[in-house]
């Protein structure tokens, strides 16, 4: 287990979550992850073009990252039902960065999929679509902050 | 066989009907010995929300796939994967999917690869099933543990390796990714490396037929007149051919090898699994780029 201190509190849990688990309760705990996406918020419903696709991923996973004026960010993330895997990766994402700066976002560790323990339970492949969704997450914070 | 075929109208006209089953077929056949049902999809998660009641799952990335090489699993795992799924070597096997059964005709492929006899498609996957209201569940399924001899993987008949594309040259080809990828139009974000190549382009002579227009709005495959006006007239084949399809990585012109072999009938036909992420990044190998198939190579 890596242990870096800039790893934000409640993605260090959900990591420590996964580690307790077999590989197979690993998958069930994702799923259940993709349950709990949340939908999105009213205002942005509308408004497709606010949303950058991440490509990397093989099913439509598409994101937002918003800025507060107290330098907070919010992901706001949405994926088909059909696709639970992405969901559930959009998921872990949209609650682990919830409430944190926006340089406590760039600080966490681009390996942080890597380090969930799920790369056997479903592939380095599909991990990768992951680690796109926290890079892309990490370049809009970059243009939030830079407009 | 170990279950009698599906005798609906719409399969008899092609050239192999036994090798489709119709989602009605698969719900009356449930629970037959000899039967196992099996998904694959290309989300790993999905048969998890729920599944034909009864089928068993097989995931492509962590199941068929060697952990480190790249190449299939061989006999040995081969036969512990089939067993523990309750599946014999005399087993009917119908596998569907998500996506236009696009994994599951990749699964279907690897079985083939092991010379397993009785496999087939379930017409229009699981889009169709869960379409047509038909009963999915998540009750977990625990196949009885079954024994499966130990076949040793044939890599020639159904498959080529690069340097057998190499030596197909002036023999017909089929590049069934998306126009952007066969035109060799970068399609990726700088700085976010997809699952790559390191050129664009495709196999000279390659003729374009992307995977999914084989199958209709409703996930079924096209009635063989239509699949004839795409295959024969528009991209070139010949009754007879000897032809090798490809794609990125094998998967979606497996579901090509299965329309030009089960529905059209030719018999010779190899799923290039190296497939562009090989091609795309050797060295010296030749490219053509562009919406023409450009010129074999001469050898």
């Amino acid at each position: 287990m890596t242990s870096d201190a800039s790893l934000p509190q409640a993605l260090a849990d959900i990591r420590e979550e996964f580690g307790e688990l077999d590989l197979r309760d690993r998958l069930t705990l994702l799923l259940e992850f993709a349950g709990e996406l949340p939908e999105l918020p009213e205002r942005y419903r509308d408004h497709p073009d606010l949303f950058e696709r991440v490509v990397e991923c093989q099913s439509p996973v598409y994101i937002f990252v918003e800025v507060d004026d107290d330098d907070v960010v919010h992901l706001y993330a949405t994926a088909p039902m059909e696709a639970p895997t992405t969901r559930g990766f959009a998921s872990i994402l949209v609650q682990g960065l919830a409430g944190l700066t926006t340089q406590q976002v760039l600080d966490v560790p681009d390996d942080f999929p890597l380090t969930l323990g799920l790369t056997e339970a479903v592939s380095p492949l599909r991990i990768r679509g992951m680690s796109a969704m926290l890079g892309r997450t990490k370049r809009q914070v970059l243009s939030r902050i830079a407009a | 066989m170990a279950v009698d075929a599906d005798p609906t109208a719409r399969f008899a006209d092609f050239a192999h009907p036994e090798r489709l089953v119709s989602t009605q077929w698969v719900e009356e056949n449930l629970g037959t010995p000899g039967l196992v049902v099996v998904e694959s999809n290309e989300d790993v998660l999905l048969y998890e929300t729920g599944h034909i009641p009864g089928a068993v799952k097989i995931d492509w990335h962590t199941e068929l796939n060697d952990p480190v090489e790249r190449d299939f699993l061989d006999g040995e795992a081969f036969a512990k994967l089939a067993g523990s799924k309750g599946i014999s070597r005399d087993t009917t096997v119908v596998f569907y999917g998500d996506k236009n059964n696009w994994w599951a005709a990749y699964a279907l492929w690897v079985f083939t690869l092991f010379g397993h006899e009785d496999v087939r498609l379930m017409d229009g996957g699981r889009a169709k099933w869960q379409e047509e209201g038909r009963a999915l569940t998540t009750d977990p399924v625990t196949p009885v543990p079954v024994d499966y001899p130990v076949v040793e993987r044939d890599d020639s008949t159904n498959r080529a390796w690069r340097d057998d594309v190499v030596a197909h040259f002036g023999k017909p080809l089929i590049d069934v990714r998306s126009t952007e990828e066969y035109t060799g139009e970068r399609t990726e974000i700088p700085g976010y490396p997809a699952e790559g190549s390191l050129r664009g382009g495709h196999i000279p002579s390659a003729a374009s037929v992307p995977w999914a227009r084989a199958a209709a709005p409703d996930a079924t495959f096209k009635p063989r007149a239509e699949l004839e006006a795409i295959y024969l007239d528009e991209a070139g084949l010949a009754e007879g051919d000897d032809v090798i399809a490809y794609c990125r990585i094998g998967e979606r012109s497996s579901h090509t090898w299965f329309v030009l072999k089960y529905l059209l009938g030719f018999e010779n036909v190899r799923n290039y699994d190296g497939s562009w992420t090989e091609w795309g990044s050797a060295v010296r190998m030749p490219i053509a780029t562009g919406p023409e198939p450009g010129e074999a190579p001469r050898r």
